[in-house]
């Protein structure tokens, strides 16, 4: 193959906010290059877990090479590199945006700017990313790319009177987006000369392969045998193959250098060898520093999984094992619940990422979980002056021990019509937040700024938000740190017996509203016993609320017809295999949907 | 020692099918085509006559035929249940009666019962009936007040009862059955006090207390929220009416939902309970002969079908389920060919023998439980007997084995404690 003429090569990638059209145009330009028929092409080629495409969102960034011819004449290499499109993933977003060197910004034609729409071109100009917009979904009668435009050039300051009018899910103007990628994207920078620097933004693990490292070289070469080292991680190891992306394959080639966006592989077994972020270097002719930016992904988001049959832990823990192999910021270790038995608390980016896991579990693994309710990390000051992370409720120290507690809170931006502002302000401050400041981007429109607790806004939040806004709300957030608070243990009593799996931590203004909830959700859910059963709420050893699952009265067939048997044992089967969801906790069956229930306690 | 048997024949036409019911009967009418409303008018029409006689021309071949099987048996108990059998005519009822006399060895003390509803009696033929060996009957009242008959769909109203009840005693009954229900919609514990008292000062021999039961597809099941029901609390109280009230009156409870005056227990139903071996002849009727389970066709051109083909397919002896065929977009069994035919496993009939048997208040026996399975019923259901009595819901007293009133009440539960995983 010959030299890759650096000044042809284009990486971008496309941001936008959710359903602006990013995946639907990515498509069209990989069609329009000509690498792949129409009849190839799968809805949405780049995203290509089943699981993404039902959902309509990208989990994991990936990448795709391809070949342009443009009007100048010349032929160009475009790597364009797919980002996720959620919040849960903002990290990973950086890293894929470090990899290229421009962005085209879609914006829908008839809703305009949205919160994540500002988030993901804020986080790009952050890159030193030039950006250009192009205004989607034209062909739609609530169009209007004027006003959209100008909104563009107000809001965001970059230039928006030429933007390419296009229509991705028709086709109408692609040429138009492919020129400006030509014309607008800079040709990368860096020499093969250099020692190599390589940015990790992605990886993924093959059973064959090995781990495949998603890298865009800065600086230097890399090709077959070149021993690297990963700078953050230290891990070593000789590459085995090099190769860019083709639409959904990978295509070994001779070498890769500075510019260009490809793979590597080197027999290396585990995802968290090859953290996203990590810079990979020569191991005999080193770069002085590391690419900046790179952190260790933490979890945000915690809960309890378990098996629904406990005969399955043992599948459960290999499927964890397998799905970390592909995902680094999964986090899992084993934990024992009075009430549910062996499972794992398991850490996860965010909510998204919590249930993608969980389908993804019961999907592909065909497991039957039950999940207690995602909580966040708590630091708890202990009066011996040492700090613990508290992950899981039940593992909160004596009362006695403990100095105080904080937790984590984030800056969270919210876009909606100025008619819903007072609504919204209303929810934030149900929630605990503190209010920053609300800029108009237009006459109609504002963006809210607010501080948030975390744990207030992780599961129903953006639920209530789109509710409270007839949908019209958008929202985006980021971790700001961790601030003292109020907190205390909601311990849930059923027939006087303490649920480990039902404890939760929650602000002490709240407990009492909260533990009200729960007892009433549990009320419907728990089937009744031959006995009563109270169920209470307490904050250290204190019943703050209570509900009772009255007794069963009365549990009869009272005919057995002309002789059919089969149907009364029906019946009675039915009865007998419903007990077997159950989990027994004391005489108490409880079904697993309870443990669960937690979640859904806004009836707003 | 010659084997005992039990016969049930199932007539399914009624005047018009009851709100709760999910029986498999239909309008007489809607046999084939659109028709008339009381049997007065079926005499007088040509179709329903036809379909009738069809009908029962079918039963008559199918229990000529299926003698063979059963020649090493003589028969303890016979019931013709519904349906509505009073809806015949009487002599079809009479043909029938001759059908199973001349093949079958009916003993002399045979219970033979038929099902009676209010207003489908004619004067005469009660002694008909008896002339053809009939000696018991049951009568499906349900309730003495009006309104509630008129709310769960019931053609007749307590007035019609009394004149069936006044024929059928006058004929020469003594051994009657009333069916009564509580928990009706717009029922409370007061009117169904009243007929508690109405039925019992009549002094039947025998009364079938049941609780509604919705079940679904029934027009009362889909149509609740348009009914007021009975509260929980309303409920109970005439549960306890039901028991104080008849055990005052001389009616022992012998079944969860049965009382009898002494000597009068219905020996049929305890067949039931008891596995003794039963026949059901008829569209859609159960069996068990030899701890083979199995159903008829339950439609009529499949009954069809089934009795009229060459060979016996008896149940029990050999015969085969069809092959499950799509028909309209559903799975049925070809056509002709009996529904579910199960040979029962040694665990599905001590199974069978715990939950049916511990519907009678006197419970199981234990030693027969050994005799039957060759296995002391605590090596079996030991820990299960354990926990039951531990929770109030079934006393063990020697030999028997036997749910407490509180286990009656929650009979499902204590019965499916006995089912295997």
């Amino acid at each position: 193959m010959a030299a890759i003429d650096q000044s042809k090569i284009r990486n971008f990638c496309i941001v936008a906010h959710i359903d602006h059209g990013k995946s639907t145009l990515a498509d069209r330009i990989i069609e329009k290059t000509g690498l792949l028929t129409s009849r190839e092409m799968q809805a949405q080629v780049l995203d290509n877990m089943e699981l993404e495409r039902e959902r309509g969102i990208t989990i994991k960034a990936q990448a795709v090479r391809i070949v342009y011819n443009a009007k100048d004449g010349n032929e160009y290499i475009f790597n364009l590199i797919d980002t996720p499109g959620h919040v849960d993933f903002n990290y990973e977003v950086s890293r894929s945006l470090a990899a290229c060197d421009g962005a085209i910004l879609v914006v829908d034609a008839a809703q305009g700017i949205e919160a994540q729409t500002l988030a993901n071109v804020y986080l790009a100009l952050d890159h030193d990313l030039d950006v250009f917009p192009v205004i989607n979904k034209i062909d739609l009668p609530s169009a209007e790319p004027e006003r959209v435009k100008n909104e563009i050039e107000d809001v965001i300051g970059i230039e928006a009177q030429d933007a390419p009018m296009i229509s991705a899910k028709n086709g109408i103007g692609i040429e138009e987006v492919l020129e400006a990628v030509v014309e607008k994207i800079p040709a990368p920078k860096g020499s093969p000369d250099n020692p190599l620097q390589a940015l990790i933004f992605d990886s993924v693990y093959d059973s064959y392969k090995g781990v495949i490292v998603f890298c865009r070289i800065m600086e230097g070469r890399v090709s077959k045998g070149t021993p690297i080292r990963m700078m953050a991680t230290g891990a070593t190891a000789e590459v085995v193959e090099v190769g860019y992306f083709g639409a959904g394959q990978f295509i070994p080639c001779e070498e890769l250098s500075a510019g260009m966006v490809g793979y590597l592989t080197a027999s290396i077994k585990n995802v968290k060898d090859t953290a996203v972020g990590d810079t990979v270097t020569d191991v005999n002719n080193p770069c002085a520093e590391p690419l900046p930016g790179y952190k260790k992904v933490n979890s945000m988001v915690y809960c309890g999984m378990y098996p629904a049959d406990g005969a399955k832990y043992p599948d459960l823990r290999d499927a964890l094992e397998k799905l970390q192999l592909n995902d680094a910021s999964l986090h899992y270790e084993p934990e024992t619940s009075i009430a549910l038995g062996f499972g794992f608390r398991c850490g996860f980016l965010g909510l998204l990422h919590l249930e993608i896991i969980q389908e993804r579990l019961e999907r592909e693994y065909n497991l039957d979980l039950v999940t207690t309710a995602p909580g966040v990390i708590y630091r708890v000051h202990k009066t011996d002056g040492t700090m613990i992370e508290l992950t899981n409720p039940s593992n909160l120290p004596d009362p006695a021990q403990i100095d105080y507690m904080e937790e984590p809170v984030v800056s969270a931006e919210i876009m909606v019509t100025t008619e819903f502002i007072g609504s919204i302000m209303q929810l934030c401050q149900e929630r605990r937040g503190r209010y920053i400041s609300t800029e108009y981007i237009e006459a109609t429109r504002a963006l809210l700024k607010y501080e948030l607790p975390l744990n207030e806004i992780i599961y129903d939040f953006f639920d209530a938000l789109k509710s409270r806004s007839r949908g019209y709300a958008s929202f985006d957030y980021e971790l700001k740190g961790y601030e003292e608070s109020k907190l205390v243990k909601l311990d849930i009593l059923i027939n006087h017996d303490e649920v480990d799996a039902l404890s939760f931590i929650v602000h002490a203004d709240s407990a009492y509203e909260r533990g009200r909830k729960m007892c009433e959700k549990l009320k419907d859910e728990i089937p009744r016993h031959l006995f009563e059963i109270p169920i209470q709420a307490a904050v250290g050893g204190k019943i703050i609320a209570r509900e009772t699952v009255k007794a069963m009265r009365k549990d009869v067939l009272a005919k057995c017809y002309g002789g059919d048997i089969t149907r009364k044992k029906k019946l009675l089967e039915k009865q007998k295999e419903g007990k077997k969801r159950m989990r027994q906790v004391g005489n108490v069956e409880i079904p697993q949907s309870a443990f669960m229930s937690v979640l859904k306690l806004d009836d707003n | 020692m010659m084997k005992e048997l039990s016969i049930y024949i199932h007539i399914p036409f009624c005047v018009k099918k009851c709100l709760y019911c999910d029986f498999l009967s239909f309008p007489a009418g809607e046999v084939k085509r659109g028709m008339t409303e009381r049997k007065s008018a079926l005499s007088g029409s040509g179709m329903v006559q036809d379909d009738i006689e069809y009908y029962v021309n079918l039963l008559c071949r199918e229990i000529t035929q299926s003698a063979e099987v059963y020649k090493k048996y003589h028969v303890i108990s016979i019931f013709l249940g519904g349906g509505t059998p009073s809806l015949l005519p009487a002599d079809r009822i009479i043909r029938i009666m001759e059908a199973v006399r001349a093949h079958y060895r009916v003993a002399e003390k045979a219970e033979i019962t038929m099902e009676m509803n209010p207003g489908t009696i004619e004067n005469g033929e009660p002694e008909q009936y008896i002339t053809c060996g009939i000696n018991r009957v049951s009568i499906g009242l349900q309730s003495a007040d009006d309104e509630e008959l008129r709310r769960i769909g019931r053609i007749h109203d307590y007035a019609a009862f009394l004149k069936t009840y006044d024929l059928v005693r006058r004929a020469g009954f003594r051994n009657v059955n009333i069916d009564i229900m509580s928990a009706l919609p717009g029922q409370d514990a007061a009117s169904y006090e009243r007929t508690l008292r109405k039925v019992t000062a009549l002094a039947p021999e025998h009364i079938s207390a049941y609780s509604l039961i919705l079940e679904e597809g029934t027009p009362l099941h889909e149509r609740q929220s348009e009914y007021s029901f009975p509260t929980e609390e309303e409920e109970q109280e005439m549960d306890r009416l039901t028991r104080q009230y008849l055990a005052s009156c001389g009616y022992h409870r012998y079944e969860i939902s049965n009382y009898a005056g002494d000597g009068y227990e219905c020996r049929h139903n305890k067949v039931y309970w008891q596995r003794g071996d039963y026949v059901g002849f008829g569209l859609g009727a159960s069996s068990m002969v030899q701890n083979v389970r199995w159903s008829n066709p339950d439609t009529l051109e499949s009954y069809a079908m089934y009795v009229t083909s060459a060979a016996v397919k008896c149940g029990y002896d050999g015969a085969e389920c069809g092959q499950l065929i799509e028909v309209n977009g559903q799975e049925e069994p070809e056509a002709g060919y009996i529904l579910h035919r199960q040979v029962l496993s040694r665990q599905e009939q001590m199974e069978e023998y715990m939950f049916l048997g511990l519907r009678m208040v006197c419970g199981v026996s234990a030693a027969k439980f050994e005799h039957i399975f060759d296995s002391p019923i605590e090596g079996v259901y030991g820990g299960t007997i354990d926990c039951l009595r531990r929770q109030g819901l079934l006393v063990r007293d020697g030999d028997g084995i036997r749910l407490t009133e509180r286990g009656l009440d929650v009979s499902n539960y204590a019965m499916s404690q006995f089912l295997f995983d």
